[in-house]
Formats: structure tokens, sequence, C-alpha cells
């Protein structure tokens, strides 16, 4: 029979994903019950579902931590969120549908860190950080570059995610998301962007671009936030950060959709980011 | 594994492997039928229950993860004879076709009720939020007009009378 | 209860008989049934769309000492299952080709779902590969034979008011204006909620079958020659069924042949239920087409001929594509005047997996083409869409295609009324949407028909029959082979049942369909069962009360009729009265030449759609969509208004989202998460208009609604997109990819 282990404290998980690497760390199980009765049992189950150490979305002057075992209909209900990181709780309800946002995780979302991650261009887009912990001791990880290949990111095989950290964006910060998926809800994504844009009354001092769906993992599109600097958002940082895309992204061919589309499609998304004039 | 649960109200346990999914451990162990697997991945929401009042769908969930918790299925909807407000209004309004869908329907639907999700029901954006809070659940035979007539008039009744809604899980 | 001169509930909205049992989860679909020691059942598939079945192994390392393997060898009559022709094996036989990815090659039964599973991954076919028909223009060019000397499976040639193809072209060269366009629609999966289900086991010799089907007598007929037994020798019962769409009208005679077999071998019952993966890879979609459609018009704007060419994939056998493709080139030539027509259609065989019956079976595949042909018709003219339709329509004492004269219960002035009067102006073209995307919108308007029940003498062929039976506790029994399959058949019956009897519904129970229990009654399929089996179920309904009432009256029993049937049966036995449907006089129909009255009758219908098309994403939105059906009586208005939105609902989703895509010859997105069909988001708030144009020989004056509103919608779209876009969209789905993909042709007014 599988052997089965919620723990009650942090150490207490972290101990056993060091002695058991081979355990399936369990929350919501969106992904990793796809299936399940196809599957083979696997070698342990490290139950983090409601996880109080993973749990909680602390907000202290303008830092907000959200837990790794945080699930997006927390996230989406969150007052903070909702009024200042929208591009998040937007994620948030249109990952799925009720019943997934019910379970799935922000850590569950980064560390399976598909290339359609719902949530994973946003994260990109606000520069979270990521505070990861194992036996030997906890680190911080810039969002940025925790992503380094098709699935495959920085977190060790004996860490956890136990929160990601952002800093609520000012007064002078815009954000923005879409997903565009292959129906109105319970879709996967075929092109997905989020941006965060700092202005000076409507001219771009700096942007943070991400796309999602375009490539093997989310990803900055740096030709585009250099391309936009200075100008003014409407037409004219508009038609920059379309030229700027194209030719900067590799999406494919796959049963969803074609590359064509998503290239035509993304680099409407980012123009539409900067032609909304406030 | 042993497993407790509080399942519809009454303490439940099991000796099961941890890892079996909720969805079978209802249909099978427990005989709870009403349940339905329409997939094994989460996209049609036939097999949704309540797990400590949140609707899920049970195929996602190791029953492992169900030790201590609360779960809510179909056959939990009603008290006693007096069928749960949602269950009356698909009734009522035609929102049951071939029914294999209903169940998960009627659980996803009970949930949105019972906590307000659904505000100021005679709002013009009521519905497209129904629409939005149910769209995990597929139907293939009504077209979703008639079920969304149905928790509207459901919604509005229990705005109205609290009591008319089932037990809260 | 009983009250005499109660309200007759036909034509009232009652919930229907089986709700509380769905709303409650009560009601017991095949998966749900109790079936102590049953064995769960696997199927062993082909990997590969054409080859040489050469052996079949079994891995050694696999424990096979709790597992039972079934192949053809252990087939008890003949290989085949039988329905139109016999060309499709149950199982395919060492030496014989495999003709299709996921063709069935062994049945394994273990005692729990899991070892069944795996033991059937532990089964190796080994098959010599034949190169793949994978076109229908491979298959027409016949670089490999699939199907007798032309891969065809069956072809129809239909000519009105003209004999020569000559003819035909001459009347084109001098027409003032010709219509040409080419189009195609893609393959649809049904997708019911509740996967393909089938429990058998065997009592002796005798072989009892329950499960998830549209048709028992179906699988009857077929598992008499599976089985080489009598009819008594097998009993088929239906279980409640998670929805059909025809997706379960010939399949469960395949799934019904593989639990016999391996439960016959395993010598206990054996049930399997199909993993929906495997559900859609293997079993049958909608038949994808390709039609050229001319129309040529005179000066005045009259239709003056009219020339469709239909093909369609029918995938490896045979199965129903005939039946298909007659309905298609049947429909073709849309509900309007024209007085030349010529029709050709073909149905071909390919590598795919057989594709088979769903909703309006080969109806929505013609009604798209010859649609978009009159949008195109209207706005080369410069008429309004709408004005065209009604002024090109057909009436009572216009005729068809093939020569029927139209006479009785033609909607077609009420549905494009009703159409007119909620249209509203049209929304303007350019706006914005919330998210401050640019949007296009345009309206589409769509008018067809539907021929309700069998085609021409289809239904004298199938005569058939149900049973209205008084019994001891007072209560009456429909007794008839028509399944509900959500439809509501069972509330239609009884409700027509209880009003011709003049009881209240209460004291009507329709048993479950079981070919021990009940009489064929045909298939539940063709839009049939309310007007063909509701009317003979009403007749003998009233024959049930004409003899109560004589036998009271002879013996001095008086009172409500519950009361004398409890009377009668205590003295006499049970009263059953059994009535074998009659169509009506004057149907004269020539399969020959494919000439005559084609269907007793047809469901007529309008429709309107808006879209709104994101100029960022290229995704479609359904904004609107309004269908106006004339059904002649609705037994019970809010179901039949259901079956009208979600039909209507299944064309929206096969206009823009869904899609079934192939790779070498296998199903590329067979899960539920790619096979995509729409959520409650995806759909439009539906406005239904229901239209009552009577049809006397229909019970109350009611003819078929359960396919017509299939036809319509997609053309519609197409329509409405072409309005909003400038530009033709003559291909379905009509997906976002595909709308980027025409920018450059878009004419913006």
């Amino acid at each position: 029979m599988t052997p089965y282990v919620r723990p009650r404290e942090l150490r207490e998980a972290l101990e056993l994903r060091a002695t058991h690497p081979d355990w399936m760390v369990l929350a919501g199980g969106t992904d990793l019950m796809v299936n399940a009765n196809h599957r083979a049992e696997p070698a342990g189950i490290l139950d983090l579902w409601r996880f109080p150490p993973l749990g909680g979305i602390r907000v202290a002057g303008s830092e907000v931590a959200i837990g790794g075992g945080v699930t997006w209909s927390e996230m989406e209900r969150h007052p903070v969120i909702r009024a200042r990181l929208a591009t998040l709780a937007l994620a948030a309800r249109e990952i799925g549908a009720l019943q997934i946002q019910a379970r799935g995780t922000l850590g569950g979302n980064v560390g399976t860190s598909s290339p359609v991650g719902d949530s994973l261009p946003a994260l990109l887009a606000l520069d979270a950080e990521l505070e990861v912990a194992g036996v030997r001791g906890s680190r911080r990880l810039r969002y940025e570059t925790f992503c380094t290949g098709y699935r495959k990111t920085q977190l060790a095989p004996d860490e956890l995610i136990v929160a990601a950290h952002l800093r609520l964006p000012d007064a002078s910060t815009r954000t923005m998301w879409r997903k565009v998926g292959t129906r109105r809800a319970q879709s996967i994504s075929k092109v997905m962007g989020a941006a965060s844009v700092t202005l000076d009354g409507d001219l771009v001092v700096s942007a943070r671009v991400a796309l999602g769906a375009v490539a093997d993992r989310p990803i900055r599109v740096a030709a585009v936030e250099a391309a936009v600097r200075g100008l003014r958002m409407g037409p004219e940082a508009a038609e920059a950060a379309r030229l700027a895309l194209r030719g900067a992204i590799k999406p494919i061919d796959d049963v969803r959709s074609t590359a064509s589309y998503r290239h035509e499609v993304a680099e409407n998304l980012v123009a539409r980011f900067f032609s909304l004039v406030s | 594994m042993k497993v407790t649960l509080e399942l519809n109200g009454a303490s439940s346990t099991l000796e099961v492997s941890p890892w079996k999914r909720l969805l079978d451990v209802l249909r099978e162990d427990l005989r709870l039928t009403g349940t339905k697997e329409g997939c094994g991945e989460g996209e049609c929401g036939a097999c949704t229950v309540m797990l400590d009042g949140e609707a899920v769908n049970s195929c996602l969930v190791a029953i492992g993860q169900c030790d201590g918790r609360t779960v809510t299925t179909v056959e939990g909807l009603a008290r006693g004879d007096v069928l749960h407000a949602v269950q009356r209004a698909l009734l009522a309004c035609g929102g049951a076709q071939c029914g294999i869908c209903t169940p998960g329907i009627a659980v996803c639907a009970a949930h949105v009720v019972d906590h307000g999700l659904v505000v100021n029901v005679d709002d013009a954006t009521a519905r497209a939020r129904i629409r939005e809070l149910l769209a995990g659940n597929i139907c293939r035979c009504t077209g979703y007009q008639l079920i969304v007539d149905a928790i509207v008039t459901a919604a509005r009744e229990v705005a109205a009378a609290p009591a008319a809604k089932g037990e809260r899980p | 209860m009983d009250r005499p001169g109660l309200v007759t509930p036909v034509g009232a909205s009652v919930p229907r008989v089986d709700g509380v049992a769905k709303v409650t989860g009560r009601a017991q679909y095949l998966d749900d049934l109790e079936a102590p020691g049953v064995w769960h059942g696997a199927t062993v598939r082909s990997q590969l769309a054409h080859g040489v079945l050469e052996a079949i192994e079994l891995d050694p390392a696999f424990d096979w000492s709790q597992v039972v393997v079934a192949t053809a060898a252990d087939i008890p009559g003949e290989n085949m299952i039988r329905l139109i022709e016999d060309d499709q094996p149950a199982l395919v036989a060492i030496g014989r080709q495999v003709m299709h990815v996921d063709e069935a090659i062994a049945v394994v039964a273990a005692p729990t779902r899991a070892l069944a599973f795996a033991a059937a991954r532990a089964v190796r076919p080994k098959i010599r590969p034949l190169p793949a028909v994978l076109t229908i223009d491979d298959s027409l060019a016949r670089t490999q034979p699939l199907f007798g000397t032309d891969n065809i499976f069956k072809q129809f040639l239909i000519r009105k008011g003209h004999v020569s193809d000559a003819e035909l072209e001459a009347v084109f060269a001098s027409a003032a204006q010709v219509i040409d366009g080419s189009y195609s629609t893609s393959p649809q999966e049904q997708m019911y909620i509740e996967p393909q289900a089938m429990m058998g086991r065997w009592d002796g010799e005798r072989c009892h079958l329950v499960g998830s089907m549209q048709c028992p007598y179906y699988v009857h007929k077929a598992m008499k020659a599976f089985l080489g037994c009598d009819a008594d020798a097998v009993v088929i019962t239906q279980s409640v069924t998670g929805g059909g769409f025809g997706g379960k009208e010939e399949y469960p005679s395949m799934l019904a042949a593989h639990v016999a077999t391996v439960a016959k071998k395993a010598g206990r019952p054996v049930k399997m239920v199909y993993d929906r993966d495997e559900d859609i890879a293997a079993t049958t979609k909608r038949h994808p087409s390709r039609t050229r459609h001319r129309l040529a018009v005179d000066a005045a704007g009259e239709l003056v001929a009219m020339d469709i060419d239909v093909v369609m994939d029918g995938g490896a056998y045979l199965t129903l594509s005939p039946v298909v493709l007659s309905r298609g080139v049947l429909h073709a030539a849309g509900p309007y005047r024209c007085p030349i027509v010529r029709v050709r259609g073909r149905v071909v065989a390919t590598n795919y997996p057989p594709h088979g019956a769903f909703r309006g079976f080969g109806a929505p595949q013609t009604t798209f083409a010859y649609e978009r042909q009159i949008e195109k018709l209207a706005v080369a003219r410069g008429e309004h869409p709408l004005a065209l339709r009604k002024r090109l329509a057909l009436r009572a004492g216009d005729t068809t295609a093939t020569g029927q004269l139209l006479g009785i219960s033609v909607g077609t002035d009420e549905v494009i009324a009703a159409i007119e009067q909620v249209a509203g102006t049209s929304p303007a073209h350019d706006g914005i949407a919330a998210n401050g995307a640019p949007i296009r919108r345009g309206r589409g308007y769509v008018f067809y028909f539907h021929g309700a029940g069998f085609t021409g003498s289809g239904e004298q062929r199938l005569a058939g029959r149900a049973t209205v039976a008084a019994i001891a506790d007072g209560t009456f029994e429909v007794r008839s082979s028509s399944t509900d399959i959500g439809q509501g058949s069972i509330t239609m019956f009884t409700q027509i049942a209880a009003a011709a009897l003049g009881v209240a519904l209460g004291q009507v129970i329709v048993i479950d369909p079981s070919t021990a229990e009940v009489p064929d009654s045909g298939p539940t399929v063709a839009s049939r069962t309310c007007m063909v089996v509701g009317s003979v179920v009403d007749h003998a309904a009233r024959a049930v009360r004409a003899k109560l009432l004589a036998w009271g009256k002879d013996h001095g029993v008086a009172g409500p009729l519950p009361e004398l049937a409890r009377a009668y049966v205590a003295a006499a036995g049970e009263l059953a009265e059994t009535i074998t449907y009659e169509p009506p006089p004057g149907i004269a129909w020539d399969d020959a030449t494919y000439t005559g009255a084609a269907y007793p009758v047809f469901g007529w219908a309008a429709c309107l759609v808006d879209v709104a098309v994101d100029l960022d994403t290229y995704e479609v939105t359904i904004e609107r969509c309004v269908q106006a059906v004339d059904v002649g009586k609705a037994i019970n208005p809010m179901i039949v208004k259901g079956q009208i939105e979600g039909g209507t609902l299944q064309a929206l989703g096969w206009a823009v989202l869904e899609n079934v895509t192939y790779k070498d010859g296998r199903v590329a997105n067979a899960s539920m998460t790619n096979c995509i069909v729409p959520t409650f988001a995806d759909a439009p708030e539906l406005e239904t208009i229901l239209i009552e144009v009577p049809y006397p020989f229909g019970p109350s004056g009611a003819k078929g609604v359960g396919e017509i509103p299939m036809d319509g919608p997609a053309a519609a779209v197409a329509n409405a997109v072409q309005d909003a876009l400038g530009c033709a969209f003559d291909h379905l789905p009509i997906s976002p990819e595909v709308i980027a993909a025409s920018r450059s042709a878009w004419r913006l007014a």
C-alpha cells in the first residue's frame, strides 16, 4: 500500500522530501491526479493539501507573500489581490473552472512549470520572487530565472515552494493580462500575455512583457521592453511593440493551434497592451 | 490506510489505499453511485462533490487527502425527502435531460447558491456569472439554457428564504 | 388522483417522469448497476490504420492467471456486426486485414478494471503494414482497394426536371447568374457524457446484455447473427443512458459482441465501460464531407437550376454510411423552389475508424452547403438574406427536389415570420470589447428543413409496434423499444398514453426497454420516436380505453378507467393492445429513381445568429442565437425547448469550436481536454420559438424535432462571420486560426 504522510510542520515535510525524493508531492492534484486510475501507484504521497506553512496570503506594506499552497479561489477572493494585483486575480479566474480553481495551487502551477501554465506569465511580469526551502535551508529565487527549460526549473529535488513574493504595483504602474484559450473556460492556453508597465504620465518608463504558450517556458520579451521605453502609450508604443515582437518568438504548431496564429495573436495582444491609454 | 471522513453528515471510516481516487471510493467502496465519471481528467465536472465546502472534481482527489475532512455528494443535498432548492429547480425548469451530468451540476450549483456566489440574481450580469461559475460542468444535452434558468430560480428562492437550501457541508 | 374530465397533459410542460431519480443521483446508469462477481473487460486495438494481422502474442512476463483473453476464434456465430451489410468484423481474425487504427483485435477480462487494462496492454498484435488510404481523393483514386471495386460504399444520382447532363449544363450556361462554391465540414464527436458501456452474462445458452444504447433491437439483430442463435437466446436491455445523439445507435452492437464473447469465455458476467479517451478514439463520428454546389438564377432572381455533388468519408466499414448519404442528398437542394436539380452523392471507404450516426445524419453537412450558397446569392443580388429566403422558399403546393408535392404541415411562413418579428436591427459592425479589443459584428440567417421519420418506405418496412396494457393494479404499461436517451421519450409516452386513456399521469408506467418485454418499435433515431412511435402508443392507448369502456358496459362495471382495468384484469387477465405503425396514405416513394415523397412530413426552421469577431484574437463570440422551429405540436413544450437548445448548441460548437483531428489515421485529440465541446461560458443565451403547424398523422399533431435544430445554425454562423468580415467562410470549423489566416481577404465596409 502506498505510504502516505500529512506533515504537521515544515521541517517534517522537508525531511520527508529529502529522504523520499521519489514520493509524490500532492496538493490540489489538478495535474498529478489526471487519469490517476491509469497511473502506477506512486512510491509514496507527501500530502501538502491545506498545509499551514504553505498557506496564507500576507500583506505587509507594499509586499505580498502568497503561500505555495494557496489555491486560485483563495487568491481570487483576496481583496488586496483583487484590488492591487488584477493580473493575478484575472489569471486565477480563468484557470480551468471553479472546481479546478478550488484545488489548483500556486506552488503546483510553478512547480509543474508547464509552457502553458496560466499564472506563470503574470509572475514574470510582476517580477515575482520565489521562496523555496529544503533541509539545507531556504533561499529566494527570482522567478525570472527560475525556468531553465521545458518543464525544468531551478527547484532542487529536495525543495518545496514555500511562497511567492510580489511587490504591489504602485500608482505609476499599469498591469495587463490576457489569455487566449481554446474556449471561454476550462481551456488550455494558445497564447497568453502579461505586462507590467511603469509610466510617467503616458510615457513608458519601463516595461516587463511576458508571454506564455509561445515557447518551452514562459518568457520575457526583452526586445519589446527595449522598444517601448520612452515612447507614448498609444499607437506609438503599440507599433513599436508589435514590430519588436516580430521574429522575437518561435511558437509551434500543435494539436491546439498553429505557429502563425500564435505569432499573430501574440503581436496583437502585446500591441493592445501598449495602445490602451488610461 | 485508515481514512475517516464526514460524508453527507455522517462519519465514515474505511481501510483503503490513500492513492485511490475519491470518486472510486464513493462509487465502489461506499456504493454511492450518484457521483459519475465522465472523463477522469477534471474536464467534465460529472464527478463534482464538495470537499470542505468547496466544489471539486472527485476524480482528482486522492482518498488519503480526505482523512479528517468533510465531503458532500449529490446524495447529501436533500434533507430527507426534501430536495435541495437546486434539485427542485432543475426538475421544474427542465434542466435535466439524460441526467448523467446532473449530479455534478446539482452539487456545483448548490455550492454556488448556498454560498451566495451569485449576487443580485435579478441583475443582467447574474446569468453570465452563473455560466462562469458552472463552466466546469459540461452538459451535452441541454445547451445549458434551462439549467441557467433553474439556478436563477434556486438562487432567488434561497435569497428570499435561506431555509430553502440544503444542509451546509 | 383519478379524475374524469381531467385536463389533457398533452401540450403541458410537466416535469420529467424520471426527473427525481436524475436530480438525486439515484438513476442507475450501466456502471452504477450492482453486479456481484462481475469482471471488467478491456479491448486490444490496432495501432496501425491498415495492415494484415499476422499473430496475437501475449507478453510472457505478464501474469495471465487471472485474465481471460478472447479473440475472433472464440466467436460462437459469425464474426461480423450485422447492420446494413455484414462487412465489419467484431474482432479482426488472424490472417485478415486490419482496416483502421483502434480496430478491435481481442478482448480481455479480469477481476478489476486496472488489471484488465494492464492485460490489454500486454497483448501484442503483430500487424504487417499496408498503405493506408487517408483522404477522400486517395480513396477515389483507388490506390488501394478497400471496398468493392471502386471504394464507394454507396452512391446516388437524383435528377429533377431534366434527363441529361447536357441539358443541365445548358441551363447553367444560359442563366443570368451562377453561384458556385465548394464547402467542407469536419468530423464531430458526439461527446455523450456517459461513455459507451455494456454488461453481459450467460445463463446457460442464453445471453443477457444490458447497456447504454439507443436501439435494443439493432443489438438484438446483430447478436443473433453473431452468436448464431435464436431470437429467444439473447436478451437486450437498455440501461438508463447518459446521452447518445446517434453515437449509441450502431456502436453498442460492437460492444455487445465484445462483452458477450469474453463473458462466455470467462464463464462469468463481464462489464465494459470505455475510458473517455478510448471512446473518442475508437467510436463513430459525424461523416466529414465536401460539397460542390452550383445554383443558377434567372434575371428575376428565381432559382432555375441546382447542381450538388457531395462526397462523404465513410471510414473503414460501410456501417450506416448509405443512409447518412441518403439523407444528405435528400436535403441537399434545400427548402427552395427549383425546377431543375441534380444531386450526386458518394460515400467512400478510407482507413479511418468508421463514421456513423450523429444527430442530423447527413443533413447538417448538405444544409451547410446550400445555406452558404443561398447567402452568397443574397449578397450577389444585394437582397436582404431573410427576404430572399422567404421569396424562394418551398410552401404547400410546391415540389421538392425529389418531386414531392408539399401539402400538409409546412411551417415556412410561420418560422420566417417568427424570426422577422424578433430580429430587430442588426448590431452595428464596429465595436469595442470590454477588454479594449476592437470587434466586428455580423448577422446571419438560415432557413432549413428536416424530413421526419425514415425515408420513403422505411417506416412501412420497420413496421414499428408498441403495446399499451392494463395490468392488475389498475395501472397501464407502455411497452416500446424506444429508448429515453435524454430526449424525454418516457415522459412524452406517459403524457400521450395518459391523455388517450383519460387517466392521471401517475397511472401510466413506461417499462424499461428489454427485448424480452417490449415489441420492436423501430430504432430511436431519425426524429421518429414521437411522431411514429408516439402515434402508435396513442392508438394503442385509445384501443385499450375503448375495450375497457365496452367491457364495462357489457358487464355493468362503471367507474374511472383504472377501476375498470382492475375489474377487467381480475376477470379476464391482462388487457394488451399492440398496434403496428401504418404510414399515412399517399406516400409514394421510388427507391430506384429516388423520386417521390421522401418523408411523410418535414420540420421547418429558421435561425438568426449574431456574432462578434475579436480582431485581436479572431475568436468568434456568438452573441445571439434565435431558432424558430415548426414541430407540429409540442407534447411537452419544456422538453421540446430543451431538445432544440441542445441541438442548437451542438451545431454552434461544430461551427466554431469542435473538431476531430487525425495523424496517420489515429485520432490526435482523443481527450476531453483537446476534443472540446462548448461550456456554459461558451453558450449564448439561446432563444427558442416553438411553432406549431400540426401534422394530422402525428400524435396530437406532433412531428419530428430531435434532429432539426442541428442542421441550420452552423451555416448561420458562417453567414454571420461573412457579414462581419466581408469574405466567405466555407469550411468547418470556423476557428480563430482560419479567421486569422483569412485577414487579407476581409472587406470591412
